[in-house]
Protein backbone atom coordinates (compact mmCIF):
# COMPACT_ATOMS: atom_id res chain seq x y z
CA UNK A 1 0.00 0.00 0.00
CA UNK A 2 2.77 2.42 -0.84
CA UNK A 3 1.79 6.03 -0.88
CA UNK A 4 3.35 8.66 -3.12
CA UNK A 5 3.03 11.37 -0.50
CA UNK A 6 5.62 12.30 2.09
CA UNK A 7 5.32 10.96 5.59
CA UNK A 8 3.86 13.37 8.14
CA UNK A 9 6.45 14.77 10.52
CA UNK A 10 4.82 13.18 13.55
CA UNK A 11 5.01 9.73 11.99
CA UNK A 12 8.66 10.15 11.07
CA UNK A 13 9.44 11.29 14.58
CA UNK A 14 7.56 8.36 16.14
CA UNK A 15 9.41 5.93 13.85
CA UNK A 16 12.76 7.48 14.63
CA UNK A 17 12.14 7.43 18.39
CA UNK A 18 10.92 3.84 18.21
CA UNK A 19 14.00 2.72 16.30
CA UNK A 20 16.27 4.60 18.69
CA UNK A 21 14.56 2.82 21.57
CA UNK A 22 15.45 -0.44 19.83
CA UNK A 23 19.10 0.40 19.28
CA UNK A 24 20.54 2.97 21.66
CA UNK A 25 20.74 0.67 24.72
CA UNK A 26 23.18 -1.65 22.93
CA UNK A 27 25.55 1.24 22.28
CA UNK A 28 26.08 1.73 26.00
CA UNK A 29 27.34 -1.82 26.44
CA UNK A 30 30.16 -0.94 24.09
CA UNK A 31 31.02 2.13 26.14
CA UNK A 32 30.90 0.26 29.43
CA UNK A 33 33.39 -2.33 28.21
CA UNK A 34 36.03 0.41 28.52
CA UNK A 35 35.07 1.88 31.87
CA UNK A 36 37.56 1.98 34.74
CA UNK A 37 34.76 1.62 37.28
CA UNK A 38 34.24 -1.98 38.34
CA UNK A 39 32.02 -1.54 41.37
CA UNK A 40 28.88 0.01 39.90
CA UNK A 41 27.29 1.12 36.67
CA UNK A 42 28.26 4.76 37.10
CA UNK A 43 27.54 7.07 34.19
CA UNK A 44 29.42 8.82 32.74
CA UNK A 45 32.33 6.39 33.29
CA UNK A 46 35.06 7.90 35.47
CA UNK A 47 37.72 6.87 32.97
CA UNK A 48 38.39 4.66 29.99
CA UNK A 49 40.75 1.69 29.81
CA UNK A 50 41.52 -1.33 27.65
CA UNK A 51 42.58 -3.51 30.51
CA UNK A 52 39.32 -5.53 30.80
CA UNK A 53 39.87 -7.06 27.39
CA UNK A 54 43.12 -8.53 28.67
CA UNK A 55 41.49 -9.69 31.90
CA UNK A 56 38.68 -11.36 29.99
CA UNK A 57 41.16 -13.02 27.61
CA UNK A 58 42.99 -14.61 30.53
CA UNK A 59 39.86 -16.03 32.16
CA UNK A 60 39.69 -19.79 31.60
CA UNK A 61 36.03 -20.05 32.72
CA UNK A 62 35.01 -17.77 29.84
CA UNK A 63 36.92 -19.86 27.30
CA UNK A 64 35.34 -23.07 28.63
CA UNK A 65 31.85 -21.59 28.43
CA UNK A 66 32.50 -20.26 24.93
CA UNK A 67 33.80 -23.60 23.70
CA UNK A 68 30.77 -25.44 25.10
CA UNK A 69 28.41 -22.94 23.45
CA UNK A 70 30.14 -23.30 20.11
CA UNK A 71 30.05 -27.10 20.20
CA UNK A 72 26.39 -27.18 21.22
CA UNK A 73 25.53 -24.60 18.57
CA UNK A 74 27.27 -26.45 15.77
CA UNK A 75 25.73 -29.84 16.48
CA UNK A 76 22.26 -28.44 17.19
CA UNK A 77 22.44 -26.47 13.93
CA UNK A 78 23.48 -29.55 11.99
CA UNK A 79 20.56 -31.58 13.35
CA UNK A 80 18.15 -28.71 12.77
CA UNK A 81 19.34 -28.26 9.17
CA UNK A 82 18.74 -31.88 8.27
CA UNK A 83 15.36 -32.11 10.00
CA UNK A 84 14.15 -28.68 8.93
CA UNK A 85 15.02 -29.24 5.27
CA UNK A 86 13.35 -32.64 5.20
CA UNK A 87 10.21 -31.23 6.77
CA UNK A 88 10.10 -28.31 4.34
CA UNK A 89 10.68 -30.59 1.35
CA UNK A 90 7.83 -32.82 2.43
CA UNK A 91 5.36 -30.11 3.31
CA UNK A 92 5.75 -27.44 0.66
CA UNK A 93 3.68 -29.19 -1.99
CA UNK A 94 1.99 -32.10 -0.30
CA UNK A 95 -1.62 -31.76 0.73
CA UNK A 96 -2.81 -34.43 3.08
CA UNK A 97 -4.90 -34.94 6.14
CA UNK A 98 -3.05 -33.80 9.25
CA UNK A 99 -0.68 -31.47 7.42
CA UNK A 100 -1.75 -28.52 9.55
CA UNK A 101 -1.09 -30.53 12.70
CA UNK A 102 2.46 -31.29 11.58
CA UNK A 103 3.08 -27.64 10.71
CA UNK A 104 1.85 -26.71 14.16
CA UNK A 105 4.13 -29.31 15.74
CA UNK A 106 7.17 -27.77 14.03
CA UNK A 107 6.25 -24.23 15.03
CA UNK A 108 5.16 -25.09 18.57
CA UNK A 109 8.64 -25.10 20.19
CA UNK A 110 9.03 -21.39 19.53
CA UNK A 111 5.33 -20.51 19.70
CA UNK A 112 5.05 -21.72 23.28
CA UNK A 113 7.02 -19.75 25.87
CA UNK A 114 10.60 -21.02 26.16
CA UNK A 115 10.02 -21.92 29.75
CA UNK A 116 7.43 -24.54 28.72
CA UNK A 117 9.92 -26.23 26.42
CA UNK A 118 12.51 -26.03 29.18
CA UNK A 119 10.46 -27.42 32.01
CA UNK A 120 8.97 -30.08 29.69
CA UNK A 121 12.45 -31.39 28.86
CA UNK A 122 13.41 -31.17 32.51
CA UNK A 123 10.30 -33.14 33.50
CA UNK A 124 11.06 -35.77 30.86
CA UNK A 125 14.69 -36.12 31.99
CA UNK A 126 13.53 -36.51 35.55
CA UNK A 127 10.90 -39.07 34.59
CA UNK A 128 13.30 -41.09 32.45
CA UNK A 129 15.99 -40.75 35.12
CA UNK A 130 18.49 -39.40 32.59
CA UNK A 131 21.42 -37.34 33.87
CA UNK A 132 22.18 -33.89 32.44
CA UNK A 133 24.82 -33.99 29.75
CA UNK A 134 26.14 -32.25 26.69
CA UNK A 135 23.48 -34.08 24.66
CA UNK A 136 20.57 -32.91 26.78
CA UNK A 137 21.53 -29.33 25.90
CA UNK A 138 21.87 -30.23 22.22
CA UNK A 139 18.45 -31.94 22.21
CA UNK A 140 16.75 -28.84 23.58
CA UNK A 141 18.50 -26.49 21.17
CA UNK A 142 17.94 -28.62 18.07
CA UNK A 143 14.24 -28.82 18.84
CA UNK A 144 13.61 -25.10 18.64
CA UNK A 145 16.17 -24.53 15.86
CA UNK A 146 14.31 -26.83 13.43
CA UNK A 147 11.63 -24.22 12.80
CA UNK A 148 14.18 -21.57 11.76
CA UNK A 149 15.69 -23.76 9.07
CA UNK A 150 12.23 -25.01 8.12
CA UNK A 151 10.92 -21.47 7.57
CA UNK A 152 13.88 -20.48 5.41
CA UNK A 153 13.80 -23.65 3.34
CA UNK A 154 10.01 -23.53 2.96
CA UNK A 155 10.08 -19.95 1.69
CA UNK A 156 12.71 -20.90 -0.88
CA UNK A 157 10.89 -24.07 -1.97
CA UNK A 158 7.77 -22.00 -2.57
CA UNK A 159 9.67 -19.51 -4.68
CA UNK A 160 11.41 -22.17 -6.72
CA UNK A 161 9.28 -22.74 -9.75
CA UNK A 162 7.87 -26.24 -10.07
CA UNK A 163 8.46 -26.03 -13.81
CA UNK A 164 12.21 -26.14 -13.18
CA UNK A 165 11.86 -29.53 -11.57
CA UNK A 166 9.56 -30.74 -14.34
CA UNK A 167 12.01 -29.47 -16.96
CA UNK A 168 14.81 -31.39 -15.29
CA UNK A 169 12.71 -34.56 -15.30
CA UNK A 170 11.72 -34.00 -18.93
CA UNK A 171 15.38 -33.73 -19.84
CA UNK A 172 15.93 -37.16 -18.40
CA UNK A 173 17.17 -36.58 -14.87
CA UNK A 174 15.84 -38.85 -12.19
CA UNK A 175 14.65 -37.64 -8.81
CA UNK A 176 18.07 -37.81 -7.14
CA UNK A 177 19.82 -36.02 -10.00
CA UNK A 178 17.11 -33.36 -9.99
CA UNK A 179 17.64 -32.89 -6.30
CA UNK A 180 21.42 -32.75 -6.69
CA UNK A 181 21.60 -30.46 -9.74
CA UNK A 182 18.41 -28.37 -9.56
CA UNK A 183 16.85 -28.30 -6.11
CA UNK A 184 19.97 -28.14 -3.96
CA UNK A 185 21.69 -25.25 -5.79
CA UNK A 186 18.46 -23.28 -5.53
CA UNK A 187 18.15 -24.10 -1.87
CA UNK A 188 21.77 -23.59 -0.83
CA UNK A 189 21.72 -19.95 0.26
CA UNK A 190 18.42 -20.39 2.10
CA UNK A 191 19.88 -23.35 3.98
CA UNK A 192 23.02 -21.43 4.80
CA UNK A 193 20.95 -18.52 6.05
CA UNK A 194 18.71 -20.81 8.08
CA UNK A 195 21.71 -22.58 9.52
CA UNK A 196 23.36 -19.35 10.57
CA UNK A 197 20.22 -18.05 12.21
CA UNK A 198 19.82 -21.37 13.98
CA UNK A 199 23.38 -21.09 15.24
CA UNK A 200 22.81 -17.53 16.43
CA UNK A 201 19.66 -18.68 18.20
CA UNK A 202 21.41 -21.59 19.88
CA UNK A 203 24.52 -19.59 20.76
CA UNK A 204 22.34 -17.09 22.58
CA UNK A 205 19.73 -19.38 24.15
CA UNK A 206 19.46 -19.22 27.89
CA UNK A 207 15.92 -20.12 29.03
CA UNK A 208 15.73 -23.69 27.72
CA UNK A 209 19.41 -24.22 28.51
CA UNK A 210 19.02 -23.48 32.21
CA UNK A 211 16.63 -26.43 32.42
CA UNK A 212 18.73 -28.92 30.48
CA UNK A 213 22.30 -27.99 31.41
CA UNK A 214 22.54 -29.00 35.05
CA UNK A 215 25.94 -27.78 36.26
CA UNK A 216 27.36 -27.12 32.78
CA UNK A 217 27.99 -23.51 31.82
CA UNK A 218 27.33 -22.23 28.33
CA UNK A 219 28.29 -18.66 27.57
CA UNK A 220 24.74 -17.27 28.12
CA UNK A 221 24.52 -19.14 31.43
CA UNK A 222 27.90 -17.75 32.45
CA UNK A 223 26.58 -14.31 31.66
CA UNK A 224 23.34 -14.84 33.51
CA UNK A 225 25.19 -15.84 36.66
CA UNK A 226 27.39 -12.74 36.32
CA UNK A 227 24.30 -10.58 35.97
CA UNK A 228 22.74 -11.98 39.10
CA UNK A 229 25.93 -12.01 41.19
CA UNK A 230 28.40 -9.64 39.53
CA UNK A 231 32.06 -10.36 40.20
CA UNK A 232 33.93 -8.22 37.68
CA UNK A 233 31.32 -6.12 35.91
CA UNK A 234 33.57 -4.79 33.13
CA UNK A 235 34.60 -8.34 32.19
CA UNK A 236 30.92 -9.12 31.67
CA UNK A 237 30.73 -6.04 29.46
CA UNK A 238 33.64 -7.27 27.38
CA UNK A 239 31.97 -10.67 26.93
CA UNK A 240 28.72 -8.91 26.02
CA UNK A 241 30.50 -6.92 23.31
CA UNK A 242 32.04 -10.13 22.04
CA UNK A 243 28.63 -11.85 21.94
CA UNK A 244 27.16 -8.91 20.03
CA UNK A 245 29.94 -9.17 17.47
CA UNK A 246 29.68 -12.95 17.12
CA UNK A 247 25.90 -12.99 16.65
CA UNK A 248 25.91 -9.95 14.36
CA UNK A 249 27.97 -11.65 11.66
CA UNK A 250 25.67 -14.63 10.98
CA UNK A 251 22.57 -12.43 11.18
CA UNK A 252 23.86 -9.94 8.62
CA UNK A 253 25.13 -12.72 6.37
CA UNK A 254 21.77 -14.49 6.56
CA UNK A 255 20.06 -11.23 5.66
CA UNK A 256 22.21 -10.67 2.58
CA UNK A 257 21.91 -14.31 1.53
CA UNK A 258 18.12 -14.30 1.50
CA UNK A 259 17.66 -10.72 0.32
CA UNK A 260 15.98 -10.32 -3.05
CA UNK A 261 15.25 -14.04 -3.36
CA UNK A 262 11.96 -13.19 -5.09
CA UNK A 263 14.15 -12.95 -8.21
CA UNK A 264 15.37 -16.50 -7.85
CA UNK A 265 15.62 -18.53 -11.05
CA UNK A 266 12.21 -19.44 -12.36
CA UNK A 267 10.54 -17.31 -9.71
CA UNK A 268 8.85 -15.02 -12.21
CA UNK A 269 6.62 -17.61 -13.75
CA UNK B 1 22.37 -24.60 -13.06
CA UNK B 2 20.74 -23.83 -16.39
CA UNK B 3 24.19 -24.41 -17.87
CA UNK B 4 24.37 -27.80 -16.25
CA UNK B 5 21.18 -28.77 -18.00
CA UNK B 6 22.08 -27.19 -21.32
CA UNK B 7 25.38 -29.03 -21.62
CA UNK B 8 24.69 -32.12 -23.63
CA UNK B 9 25.30 -34.91 -23.31
CA UNK B 10 25.66 -34.47 -19.57
CA UNK B 11 27.59 -37.48 -18.30
CA UNK B 12 26.10 -37.14 -14.85
CA UNK B 13 22.64 -37.46 -16.32
CA UNK B 14 23.37 -40.03 -19.00
CA UNK B 15 25.11 -42.57 -16.83
CA UNK B 16 22.29 -43.07 -14.37
CA UNK B 17 22.51 -46.53 -12.86
CA UNK B 18 19.36 -48.55 -13.20
CA UNK B 19 18.69 -49.08 -9.54
CA UNK B 20 18.63 -45.47 -8.42
CA UNK B 21 16.55 -44.61 -11.46
CA UNK B 22 14.03 -47.28 -10.69
CA UNK B 23 13.93 -46.20 -7.05
CA UNK B 24 13.50 -42.60 -8.12
CA UNK B 25 10.67 -43.44 -10.51
CA UNK B 26 9.02 -45.54 -7.88
CA UNK B 27 9.14 -42.66 -5.40
CA UNK B 28 7.91 -40.26 -8.06
CA UNK B 29 4.90 -42.41 -8.75
CA UNK B 30 4.25 -42.93 -5.06
CA UNK B 31 4.43 -39.30 -3.98
CA UNK B 32 2.77 -40.13 -0.70
CA UNK B 33 5.50 -42.56 0.24
CA UNK B 34 8.17 -39.99 -0.58
CA UNK B 35 6.43 -37.43 1.62
CA UNK B 36 6.25 -39.98 4.40
CA UNK B 37 9.94 -40.87 4.10
CA UNK B 38 10.90 -37.21 4.16
CA UNK B 39 8.69 -36.47 7.12
CA UNK B 40 9.71 -39.45 9.18
CA UNK B 41 12.96 -38.12 10.70
CA UNK B 42 11.63 -34.68 11.72
CA UNK B 43 8.42 -36.22 13.01
CA UNK B 44 10.30 -38.82 14.99
CA UNK B 45 12.52 -36.16 16.55
CA UNK B 46 9.73 -33.74 17.39
CA UNK B 47 7.40 -36.55 18.37
CA UNK B 48 9.84 -38.23 20.71
CA UNK B 49 11.84 -35.30 22.07
CA UNK B 50 9.25 -32.56 22.06
CA UNK B 51 5.83 -34.19 22.36
CA UNK B 52 7.34 -36.77 24.66
CA UNK B 53 8.65 -33.98 26.85
CA UNK B 54 5.31 -32.18 26.85
CA UNK B 55 3.62 -35.43 27.79
CA UNK B 56 6.12 -35.95 30.61
CA UNK B 57 5.33 -32.42 31.74
CA UNK B 58 1.64 -33.23 31.88
CA UNK B 59 2.30 -36.45 33.81
CA UNK B 60 4.61 -34.71 36.26
CA UNK B 61 1.99 -32.06 36.93
CA UNK B 62 -0.29 -34.82 38.21
CA UNK B 63 2.37 -36.20 40.52
CA UNK B 64 2.81 -34.73 43.93
CA UNK B 65 5.79 -33.63 45.97
CA UNK B 66 6.51 -34.83 49.46
CA UNK B 67 7.96 -31.77 51.15
CA UNK B 68 9.05 -33.93 54.05
CA UNK B 69 11.32 -36.32 52.19
CA UNK B 70 11.95 -34.04 49.20
CA UNK B 71 10.88 -36.86 46.89
CA UNK B 72 8.44 -36.85 44.01
CA UNK B 73 5.54 -39.20 44.64
CA UNK B 74 4.85 -41.08 41.42
CA UNK B 75 1.11 -41.41 41.91
CA UNK B 76 -1.49 -39.51 39.96
CA UNK B 77 -3.20 -36.87 42.03
CA UNK B 78 -4.44 -33.32 41.76
CA UNK B 79 -2.37 -32.14 44.71
CA UNK B 80 -0.15 -29.81 42.66
CA UNK B 81 -3.10 -28.16 40.97
CA UNK B 82 -4.82 -27.84 44.30
CA UNK B 83 -1.77 -26.13 45.74
CA UNK B 84 -1.62 -23.92 42.66
CA UNK B 85 -5.22 -22.79 42.70
CA UNK B 86 -5.98 -22.49 46.40
CA UNK B 87 -3.00 -20.39 47.38
CA UNK B 88 -3.63 -16.65 47.27
CA UNK B 89 0.05 -16.00 46.60
CA UNK B 90 0.03 -18.23 43.53
CA UNK B 91 -3.10 -16.62 42.11
CA UNK B 92 -1.45 -13.22 42.68
CA UNK B 93 1.54 -14.39 40.68
CA UNK B 94 -0.66 -15.48 37.77
CA UNK B 95 -2.60 -12.21 37.85
CA UNK B 96 0.61 -10.15 38.06
CA UNK B 97 2.15 -11.95 35.10
CA UNK B 98 -0.98 -11.56 32.98
CA UNK B 99 -1.27 -7.86 33.80
CA UNK B 100 2.35 -7.32 32.80
CA UNK B 101 1.85 -9.31 29.59
CA UNK B 102 -1.16 -7.19 28.73
CA UNK B 103 0.61 -3.92 29.48
CA UNK B 104 3.61 -4.97 27.40
CA UNK B 105 1.36 -5.99 24.50
CA UNK B 106 -0.42 -2.62 24.51
CA UNK B 107 2.86 -0.73 24.88
CA UNK B 108 4.48 -2.64 22.04
CA UNK B 109 1.45 -2.07 19.80
CA UNK B 110 1.50 1.69 20.48
CA UNK B 111 5.22 2.04 19.82
CA UNK B 112 5.32 -0.51 17.01
CA UNK B 113 2.39 0.66 14.92
CA UNK B 114 3.92 3.96 13.73
CA UNK B 115 7.12 2.17 12.74
CA UNK B 116 5.23 -0.51 10.83
CA UNK B 117 3.01 2.12 9.23
CA UNK B 118 5.97 4.19 8.12
CA UNK B 119 7.73 1.11 6.73
CA UNK B 120 4.70 -0.11 4.80
CA UNK B 121 3.36 3.19 3.55
CA UNK B 122 6.19 5.65 3.11
CA UNK B 123 9.53 3.92 3.12
CA UNK B 124 11.04 2.59 -0.09
CA UNK B 125 14.34 1.43 -1.47
CA UNK B 126 17.26 1.99 0.86
CA UNK B 127 15.21 3.50 3.68
CA UNK B 128 12.93 0.51 3.72
CA UNK B 129 15.80 -1.98 3.68
CA UNK B 130 17.45 -0.06 6.49
CA UNK B 131 14.25 0.01 8.56
CA UNK B 132 13.74 -3.68 7.96
CA UNK B 133 17.27 -4.45 9.08
CA UNK B 134 16.85 -2.17 12.09
CA UNK B 135 13.82 -4.19 13.18
CA UNK B 136 15.26 -7.61 12.32
CA UNK B 137 18.63 -7.13 13.96
CA UNK B 138 17.41 -6.87 17.57
CA UNK B 139 15.13 -9.84 16.95
CA UNK B 140 18.10 -12.09 16.40
CA UNK B 141 20.79 -10.47 18.48
CA UNK B 142 21.59 -11.65 21.95
CA UNK B 143 18.60 -11.56 24.27
CA UNK B 144 20.70 -11.60 27.40
CA UNK B 145 22.96 -8.79 26.26
CA UNK B 146 19.92 -6.69 25.42
CA UNK B 147 18.49 -7.24 28.90
CA UNK B 148 21.88 -6.46 30.36
CA UNK B 149 22.01 -3.15 28.50
CA UNK B 150 18.94 -2.07 30.41
CA UNK B 151 20.54 -2.92 33.70
CA UNK B 152 23.13 -0.30 32.83
CA UNK B 153 20.46 2.15 31.74
CA UNK B 154 18.15 1.72 34.71
CA UNK B 155 20.69 1.46 37.54
CA UNK B 156 20.40 4.08 40.26
CA UNK B 157 23.79 5.53 39.33
CA UNK B 158 23.20 4.75 35.66
CA UNK B 159 22.43 6.56 32.45
CA UNK B 160 18.74 7.39 32.85
CA UNK B 161 19.24 8.93 36.29
CA UNK B 162 22.12 10.96 34.87
CA UNK B 163 19.95 12.10 31.96
CA UNK B 164 17.11 13.16 34.25
CA UNK B 165 19.58 15.07 36.44
CA UNK B 166 21.11 16.86 33.43
CA UNK B 167 17.65 17.92 32.31
CA UNK B 168 16.88 19.10 35.88
CA UNK B 169 14.08 16.57 35.99
CA UNK B 170 15.25 14.50 38.95
CA UNK B 171 12.05 15.55 40.76
CA UNK B 172 10.03 13.97 37.95
CA UNK B 173 11.94 10.69 38.24
CA UNK B 174 11.42 10.71 42.00
CA UNK B 175 7.74 11.43 41.53
CA UNK B 176 7.48 8.48 39.12
CA UNK B 177 9.36 6.18 41.47
CA UNK B 178 7.14 7.28 44.36
CA UNK B 179 4.05 6.17 42.46
CA UNK B 180 2.67 3.06 44.10
CA UNK B 181 2.70 -0.22 42.14
CA UNK B 182 4.82 0.91 39.18
CA UNK B 183 7.53 2.62 41.25
CA UNK B 184 10.19 1.37 43.64
CA UNK B 185 13.50 2.36 45.18
CA UNK B 186 15.12 2.56 41.74
CA UNK B 187 14.03 2.03 38.15
CA UNK B 188 16.01 -1.20 37.97
CA UNK B 189 13.80 -2.86 40.59
CA UNK B 190 10.46 -1.34 39.58
CA UNK B 191 7.60 -2.65 37.47
CA UNK B 192 7.98 0.40 35.25
CA UNK B 193 11.56 -0.60 34.49
CA UNK B 194 10.50 -4.17 33.87
CA UNK B 195 7.78 -2.96 31.52
CA UNK B 196 10.31 -0.89 29.57
CA UNK B 197 12.63 -3.87 29.19
CA UNK B 198 9.90 -6.31 28.19
CA UNK B 199 8.56 -3.88 25.60
CA UNK B 200 12.05 -3.24 24.29
CA UNK B 201 12.82 -6.93 23.95
CA UNK B 202 9.58 -8.04 22.27
CA UNK B 203 8.89 -4.93 20.16
CA UNK B 204 10.21 -6.39 16.86
CA UNK B 205 7.77 -9.30 17.20
CA UNK B 206 4.96 -6.74 17.13
CA UNK B 207 6.27 -4.58 14.29
CA UNK B 208 6.79 -7.31 11.69
CA UNK B 209 3.24 -8.78 11.60
CA UNK B 210 1.67 -5.30 11.58
CA UNK B 211 3.94 -4.30 8.72
CA UNK B 212 3.04 -7.48 6.81
CA UNK B 213 -0.67 -6.80 7.31
CA UNK B 214 -0.28 -3.17 6.19
CA UNK B 215 1.67 -4.18 3.10
CA UNK B 216 -1.29 -6.25 2.01
CA UNK B 217 -3.79 -3.36 2.14
CA UNK B 218 -4.50 -2.72 -1.55
CA UNK B 219 -3.76 0.78 -2.65
CA UNK B 220 -6.94 0.88 -4.70
CA UNK B 221 -8.92 0.60 -1.48
CA UNK B 222 -7.27 3.71 -0.08
CA UNK B 223 -7.80 5.56 -3.33
CA UNK B 224 -11.42 4.46 -3.44
CA UNK B 225 -11.89 5.77 0.07
CA UNK B 226 -10.39 9.10 -0.94
CA UNK B 227 -12.50 9.22 -4.12
CA UNK B 228 -15.60 8.72 -2.02
CA UNK B 229 -14.67 11.84 -0.10
CA UNK B 230 -13.00 10.45 3.03
CA UNK B 231 -10.28 12.59 4.52
CA UNK B 232 -6.99 10.82 5.25
CA UNK B 233 -7.89 10.53 8.93
CA UNK B 234 -11.23 8.92 8.09
CA UNK B 235 -9.54 6.56 5.62
CA UNK B 236 -7.03 5.60 8.28
CA UNK B 237 -9.73 4.95 10.87
CA UNK B 238 -12.25 3.17 8.66
CA UNK B 239 -10.11 1.39 6.07
CA UNK B 240 -6.50 0.97 7.13
CA UNK B 241 -6.90 0.34 10.84
CA UNK B 242 -9.51 -2.46 10.52
CA UNK B 243 -7.36 -4.17 7.89
CA UNK B 244 -4.22 -3.82 10.01
CA UNK B 245 -5.91 -5.12 13.14
CA UNK B 246 -5.31 -8.83 12.43
CA UNK B 247 -1.61 -7.93 12.21
CA UNK B 248 -1.76 -6.32 15.63
CA UNK B 249 -3.44 -9.43 17.03
CA UNK B 250 -0.82 -11.64 15.40
CA UNK B 251 1.93 -9.54 16.97
CA UNK B 252 0.19 -9.62 20.32
CA UNK B 253 0.34 -13.43 20.30
CA UNK B 254 4.12 -13.17 20.45
CA UNK B 255 4.40 -10.30 22.92
CA UNK B 256 1.82 -11.85 25.22
CA UNK B 257 3.17 -15.39 25.08
CA UNK B 258 6.81 -14.38 25.40
CA UNK B 259 6.11 -12.14 28.39
CA UNK B 260 4.08 -14.86 30.08
CA UNK B 261 6.91 -17.34 29.90
CA UNK B 262 9.91 -15.15 30.59
CA UNK B 263 11.75 -15.48 33.87
CA UNK B 264 15.07 -13.82 33.09
CA UNK B 265 13.78 -10.24 32.98
CA UNK B 266 11.86 -10.39 36.28
CA UNK B 267 14.92 -12.14 37.73
CA UNK B 268 17.39 -9.43 36.67
CA UNK B 269 15.28 -6.28 36.61
CA UNK B 270 12.41 -6.99 38.98
CA UNK B 271 11.99 -7.01 42.72
CA UNK B 272 11.36 -10.06 44.86
CA UNK B 273 7.76 -10.46 43.70
CA UNK B 274 7.59 -13.52 41.51
CA UNK B 275 6.28 -14.02 38.00
CA UNK B 276 5.06 -17.35 36.59
CA UNK B 277 8.37 -18.14 34.92
CA UNK B 278 10.35 -17.53 38.11
CA UNK B 279 8.17 -19.86 40.14
CA UNK B 280 8.64 -22.59 37.55
CA UNK B 281 12.38 -22.05 37.59
CA UNK B 282 12.75 -21.91 41.35
CA UNK B 283 10.43 -24.84 42.05
CA UNK B 284 12.19 -27.19 39.63
CA UNK B 285 15.64 -26.01 40.67
CA UNK B 286 16.52 -25.52 44.30
CA UNK B 287 13.21 -26.82 45.62
CA UNK B 288 13.20 -29.89 43.35
CA UNK B 289 9.40 -29.68 43.25
CA UNK B 290 8.98 -30.57 39.60
CA UNK B 291 5.24 -31.40 39.96
CA UNK B 292 4.36 -27.89 41.13
CA UNK B 293 6.65 -26.35 38.51
CA UNK B 294 4.93 -28.48 35.87
CA UNK B 295 1.47 -27.50 37.08
CA UNK B 296 2.53 -23.84 37.04
CA UNK B 297 3.80 -24.08 33.48
CA UNK B 298 0.46 -25.51 32.39
CA UNK B 299 -1.00 -22.07 33.25
CA UNK B 300 0.65 -20.18 30.36
CA UNK B 301 -0.22 -23.06 28.02
CA UNK B 302 -3.90 -22.80 28.95
CA UNK B 303 -3.87 -19.01 28.74
CA UNK B 304 -2.19 -19.14 25.33
CA UNK B 305 -4.65 -21.76 24.08
CA UNK B 306 -7.55 -19.47 24.96
CA UNK B 307 -5.71 -16.50 23.47
CA UNK B 308 -4.94 -18.36 20.23
CA UNK B 309 -8.56 -19.46 19.88
CA UNK B 310 -9.66 -15.84 20.25
CA UNK B 311 -6.93 -14.66 17.86
CA UNK B 312 -8.03 -17.18 15.26
CA UNK B 313 -11.55 -15.73 15.34
CA UNK B 314 -10.08 -12.28 14.78
CA UNK B 315 -8.27 -13.52 11.68
CA UNK B 316 -4.77 -13.16 13.09
CA UNK B 317 -3.44 -16.33 11.47
CA UNK B 318 -3.90 -14.97 7.98
CA UNK B 319 -1.65 -12.10 8.98
CA UNK B 320 1.25 -14.19 10.21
Amino acid sequence: MRSEGRAPFGLKLATLLGLLYLHVPMAFILLYAFTTDDKSYQFPPPGLTLRWFGVAWARQDIWDALWLSVRVGLIATLIAMVLGTLAAAALYRARFFGREVITLLIILPIALPGIVTGIALRAALNLADLPFSFWTIVCGHATFCVVVVYNNALARFRRTSGSLIEASMDLGADGFQTFRHVVLPNLATALLAGGMLAFALSFDEVIVTTFTAGQQTTLPIWMLSELVRPRQRPVTNVVAVFVIAVTLVPILLAYYLTRGTEHVAGGGR
Amino acid sequence: MSEALARRPNPALAAAPGLTRRLSSFLYRHGGLLTLLLLLPPLLWLGVVYLGALFALLIQSFFSFDGFTGQIVHELSLASYQELLTSKANLDIILRTMTMAMAVTIGAALIGFPIAYFMARYASGRVKALCYLAVMLPLWSSYLVRVYAWKLLLAKEGILSWLFAKLHLTWLLERILATPVIGGPSLSVSYLGMFLVFTYIWLPFMILPIQAALERVPRSLIEASADLGARPVATFRNVILPLAFPGVVAGSIFTFSLTLGDYIIPYIIGNSRFFIGQVVYVQQGTAGNIPLAAAFSVVPIVIMAIYLAAAKRLGAFDAL
